[in-house]
């Protein structure tokens, strides 16, 4: 059966792990490729590496840590940020990178799905999607009906509305040849109350290809609810993983004890 | 020396670091004919379309010598590999493949999330379809999770072939064996420590 994917991200920046990881017994925690050796022991199903390094030199350096990464760590590897057209997304599957994920540059330019997906195959291509609810949409009650929330594609890290609806934008990037979704909440990203289980059902029932659900990961609870009740094949977290406030065994072993398939 | 064939799908890194570091002394990323009728044994990896891979492969001259040396030296076909073995795919229409084995390479049903995307178990035993003992699951749990990643799956002719079945909306072959050639539809190189133990299975036949 196929078991649902617990997945840690890690922010890395000018090719250092940052968001202040305090991984015990590490010698160097800023170092990425000693970081994803601790989740693949700790029975992470994936890695995903986001690159938000500033300048576009900084940028390079993410390939020679995910050259090094795919010395030591043999699990997939998605690595987003900053990629902008076929030739980034080759440098990385070259390095190492078994998917890449493509936010901004998917939008701007959604031919590049079609393309690379073409070149590449479906399997390496995930479109990133950041998804905020529109606030003049929030359910109203009106004669007994209830209207659907709807929520707006963000690009550029989360500082611009890209003017699309998530829901069509996802089963559009599916159209086009996008062979999963990294789904974000940005409502719920950094509270720790829980996935935005509205938005990822909203998606998963749109979409035909698998949906990694990210944001809002506060408690143990919070992927069994995400992994159960709205379609997600998959959970992502970055500092509830990180800090240690939780790991990723003591979250595949309340799963499994609760009936949901998981690898441990 | 072992001859991991680049025939320009995807990358060979993980291939080739995970045969490392399953063993292996020399492994040789090539996409030369002389190199594969040399090498003592043959990694043939790839992932994305079947028929751009074919074409590659016709266009590098690789498909014949492959062909020759197959069931000359251990074999491991990994994804794409597997499934380049086969008569014919339905990728892309009607791609025909390598057909080294009789057989199809069909698309799993809409009705199921493709790709066929996570860690799943493979099973070594059933009623349905026969599956036999093969050398590169010694060692390996009867119900071993892997990584898999595809959205098309092999239908041999030939059940006697089939090492492992795996359950996604139904039963389909995920590897097959015969002699000394194992090729499987999930990523050894990217099944931690279980795919590095599938691997050092190769490496010291």
């Amino acid at each position: 059966m196929l078991t649902k994917r617990i997945i840690p991200c890690l922010d890395v920046k000018d090719g250092r792990v940052v968001k202040g990881v305090k991984f015990l017994h590490l010698k160097d925690a800023g170092d990425p490729v000693l970081v994803a050796k601790r989740y693949e022991q700790d029975q992470a199903d994936e890695l995903v590496f986001l690159d938000i390094s500033a300048s576009a030199e900084n940028r390079g350096i993410i390939l020679d840590v995910v050259r090094r990464t795919a010395e030591n760590v043999f699990m997939p590897l998605t690595v987003g940020g900053g990629i902008r057209d076929l030739a980034d997304i080759r440098n990385l599957l070259n390095a190492g990178a078994d998917k890449v994920s493509i936010n901004t540059a998917a939008v701007k330019h959604p031919e590049l799905i079609k393309e690379a997906s073409g070149k590449f195959g479906s399997q390496c291509i995930v479109v990133a999607i950041d998804g905020k609810k529109r606030p003049q949409c929030l359910p109203v009650r009106q004669a007994g009906t209830v209207h659907s929330p709807q929520w707006e594609v963000y690009i550029n890290g989360g500082r611009t509305p890209a003017e699309l609806d998530a829901v069509a934008w996802a089963k559009k990037a599916e159209r086009l040849g996008a062979g999963e979704i990294l789904l974000t909440s940005m409502d719920a990203d950094g509270t720790k109350n829980g996935y935005d289980l509205h938005l990822t059902k909203a998606i998963t029932d749109a979409v035909n290809i698998p949906v990694i659900a990210s944001g809002g990961a506060g408690k143990k609870e919070d992927f069994y609810t995400v992994l159960t009740e709205s379609g997600a094949d998959a959970a992502l977290a970055a500092s509830l993983f990180h800090y240690q406030e939780l790991t990723i065994k003591e979250v595949k072993e309340y799963l499994k004890k609760k009936g949901v398939p998981v690898r441990c | 020396m072992i001859a991991l064939i680049d025939y320009g799908m995807g990358n060979l890194r993980s291939v080739a670091k995970a045969l490392e570091a399953a063993g292996a002394q020399e492994v040789k990323v090539t996409a030369h004919a002389k190199v594969i009728a040399k090498a003592q044994k043959l990694v043939l990896p790839g992932v994305g379309a079947m028929n751009e891979a074919i074409a590659e492969l016709k266009k590098l001259k690789l498909a014949e010598v492959i062909k020759e040396h197959i069931f000359k030296k251990p074999f491991l076909g990994i994804c794409l590999g597997l499934q380049l073995l086969f008569t014919e795919s339905e990728e892309g229409g009607r791609t025909l493949g390598l057909g080294v084995f009789e057989g199809r390479v069909k698309r799993f049903s809409n009705k199921l999330k493709v790709p066929h995307m996570g860690w799943n178990n493979i099973r070594t035993q059933n009623s349905e379809l026969r599956t036999q003992k093969c050398f590169a699951l010694n060692n390996i749990p009867a119900n071993a999770h892997f990584y898999f990643c595809h959205s098309y799956y092999v239908v041999p002719e030939d059940k006697s072939l089939i090492a492992t079945t795996t359950e996604y909306g139904g039963e389909f072959v995920s590897s097959i064996s015969k002699d000394n050639l194992f090729a499987c539809q999930f990523h050894p190189e990217k099944s931690q420590s279980v795919g590095l133990r599938l691997l050092e299975n190769f490496v010291r036949l």
